[in-house]
């Protein structure tokens, strides 16, 4: 390290004058300063990020105001773009995603936690872990060749069982907003699973053992006491899932369909707001195609941004609760 | 027994039974990815894939070399930018952290986490890209960076945070300074682990595909130094299977299996090497 190198030929100066170049030359100071400056070039990097976000949207900001975000007109010609498609298939697939993710996340959590045998927890547990470490253009590949294909076959099924319902009417391609939902269902529920687990954990072994005194099976004492005691965090787990799907790209731009359009019908193609990004920013022509690109970018932070901020004070008050107790 | 007990015995055995359901499927989903992979990539996989370029649409053979030395390039560029800050960040952090800055920095560095990957990319493109007018490794490489910055300030952290405080009591207590402590003392006791944190988040990244697609963009050929549009593994594996072509599609599962493997192998690994020194990762 230079510090060191530095400390070496230290100069002891009785001026006043000199103090600072003499304490920076003791190395200490030199230190402080090499990691206050690291420290604080993440805050500027950051920063700079939702700078750049806004100042490069600007065109796209001054042109259609507010009604960006609900005009449904993508119209590279004219030049005319509303967000609402994307933002919609955004929103839809993630809730879709969410609504099978929660079940078995929430679920497997609590088996490794609660009720499994540590060896097995802990092994499990490792897996899961190298699940969340599979990157998303491998679930994409599997998306759309395996998944589709079978979301294909199983359409009939699907039909006869729930046709009668909106969602699942029209002609269906098999890249669909269901086949994008289930894709980000499988890439979240490794991240439930391990912060709902850790959550779980940190609730303190008194609870438990004060209920299985009581007469509480284990499920009774889980279900009845931990599992609430834990509730604020295992849903903030759930936001933490929510925000990093809503920002999911490849996968979902390898299955979605990319057909800007708003349909109830879950087997129609759709298009997520990072999905456009990824498709038509590379080729995007014009400023102000590029600016509202942009703009879209910044939508997604801000959604991100609000989603990660409360998953956190739910998670952070949880784990307070744990250690005031 | 009562039939209430017996109610109640048999809901603990069935939700015993339901949620290790849950959780074998999850577990399932993984051994269903790996034996895929395998199945389909692993078994086309030959040595063309690692020393020959891609070829036209048309013609068979060919590999991806210059995908593989892209991604290696573009993770080069990435440790270069992300791990001297992502480090450092982490030593102010655990040693000289405790005021409200660092309230700030923990706080941006959440922040930073969060970033969609895809806004990374954006950030990129608007600093780099629009200046230089064409698109570069250095630009995919300075994204990939970005995204490591908050995983290795994290780990950096809380391993140096693991080092027993007698250790810096005791390096003080022969005359060190605070930073000799520091530097000879608690990172060399910490550094094993976090090299290995490091490991885990370099891996991350190198699957990572939306930030490049508008950055490094992809290249058919090699690329020359670094301020030219590169091919990458995940860029490859994206263009490919979304092509109508089934030479394609095959070479596509070669990638895919190919950067599978490498992102689990580093994982198992750093996760086992970890697990043996008793860190517990979050």
């Amino acid at each position: 390290m230079e510090t060191s190198e530095i400390s070496t030929n230290r100069a002891r100066s009785p001026e006043r004058a000199r103090r600072f170049s003499d304490r920076l030359a003791s190395g200490d100071t030199a230190a402080n300063l090499i990691v206050f400056l690291a420290a604080a070039s993440i805050v500027f990097i950051t920063s700079w990020i939702v700078f750049e976000l806004y100042r490069n949207s600007a065109a796209s900001r001054h042109e259609f105001g507010w009604s960006f975000l609900t005009g449904s007109s993508w119209d590279p010609v004219n030049e005319h773009y509303g967000a609402l498609p994307f933002i919609y298939g955004t929103i839809v697939t993630s809730a879709l995603a969410l609504l099978m993710a929660i079940p078995f996340g929430v679920g497997a959590a609590i088996f490794l936690a609660e009720l499994a045998p540590p060896r097995i927890s802990n092994a499990l547990t490792f897996l899961i872990e190298l699940l969340a470490a599979v990157p998303s253009v491998i679930y994409g590949l599997l998306g759309i060749f395996v998944l589709v294909p079978m979301l294909k076959s199983a359409e009939p099924a699907i039909r006869a069982t729930l046709g009668f319902l909106p969602f699942f009417k029209g002609p269906f391609y098999g890249v669909s907003l269901l086949a994008a939902g289930f894709v980000l269902a499988v890439m979240i529920v490794p991240f439930i699973i391990s912060i709902s687990r850790e959550v779980l954990l940190a609730v303190p072994a008194d609870q438990r053992e004060a209920a299985l005194a009581l007469g509480a099976t284990k499920w009774e004492s889980t279900w009845d006491i931990v599992v609430p005691f834990a509730g604020k965090g295992i849903v903030g787990s759930i936001f933490l899932a929510l925000a990093r799907s809503l920002g999911e790209t490849m996968a979902v731009t390898m299955v979605i369909g990319n057909t800007p359009q708003i349909s109830m019908s879950l087997f129609a193609p759709g298009y997520s707001i990072a999905a456009v990004i990824a498709n038509e920013f590379a080729e995007a022509s014009s400023e102000m195609l590029r600016s509202t690109l942009i703009e879209l970018g910044m939508v997604l932070f801000a959604l991100t941004f609000l989603i990660n901020g409360f998953a956190r004070i739910l998670i952070i008050t949880t784990s307070k609760k744990g250690n005031a107790t | 027994m009562t039939p209430r007990l017996f109610y109640r015995k048999a809901t603990n055995y069935v939700m015993l039974t339901l949620t290790g359901l849950c959780a074998l499927v999850a577990v399932g989903i993984l051994f269903f990815i790996l034996g895929y992979l395998l199945w389909n990539g692993g078994t086309s996989l030959n040595l063309d894939f690692f020393t020959k370029l891609p070829v036209p649409v048309g013609e068979s053979g060919g590999g991806m070399a210059n995908a593989l030395v892209g991604t290696g390039k573009l993770l080069l560029i990435a440790s270069l930018v992300g791990v001297p800050i992502g480090f450092l960040g982490g030593v102010y952090l655990s040693e000289y952290g405790g005021s409200t800055f660092s309230f700030l920095v923990r706080y941006m560095t959440d922040l930073l986490n969060g970033v969609p990957s895809i806004v990374i990319g954006i950030f990129a493109y608007t600093v780099i890209i629009l200046r230089q007018h064409h698109f570069s490794t250095l630009a995919g490489g300075i994204a990939l960076g970005i995204m490591m910055i908050p995983i290795a300030v994290r780990s950096s952290e809380e391993f140096l945070r693991a080092v027993p405080a007698s250790l810096r009591e005791a390096a003080v207590a022969l005359g060190a300074s605070k930073s000799r402590a520091i530097v000879t003392v608690v990172i060399p006791a910490a550094l094993d682990a976090i090299i290995t944190g490091i490991m885990l988040d370099l891996a991350r990244v190198a699957g990572e595909t939306a930030p490049l697609i508008f950055t490094a963009f992809g290249n058919q050929f090699w690329s020359p130094g670094w301020n030219q549009p590169t091919s990458s593994l995940p860029v490859m594996i994206y263009s490919y299977a979304i092509s109508p072509y089934d030479e394609w599609h095959r070479q596509a599962w070669s990638a895919g299996f190919v950067l599978l493997s490498l992102v689990l192998f580093v994982n198992v690994f750093s996760r086992l090497v970890l697990a043996r020194k008793g860190h517990a990762r979050s």
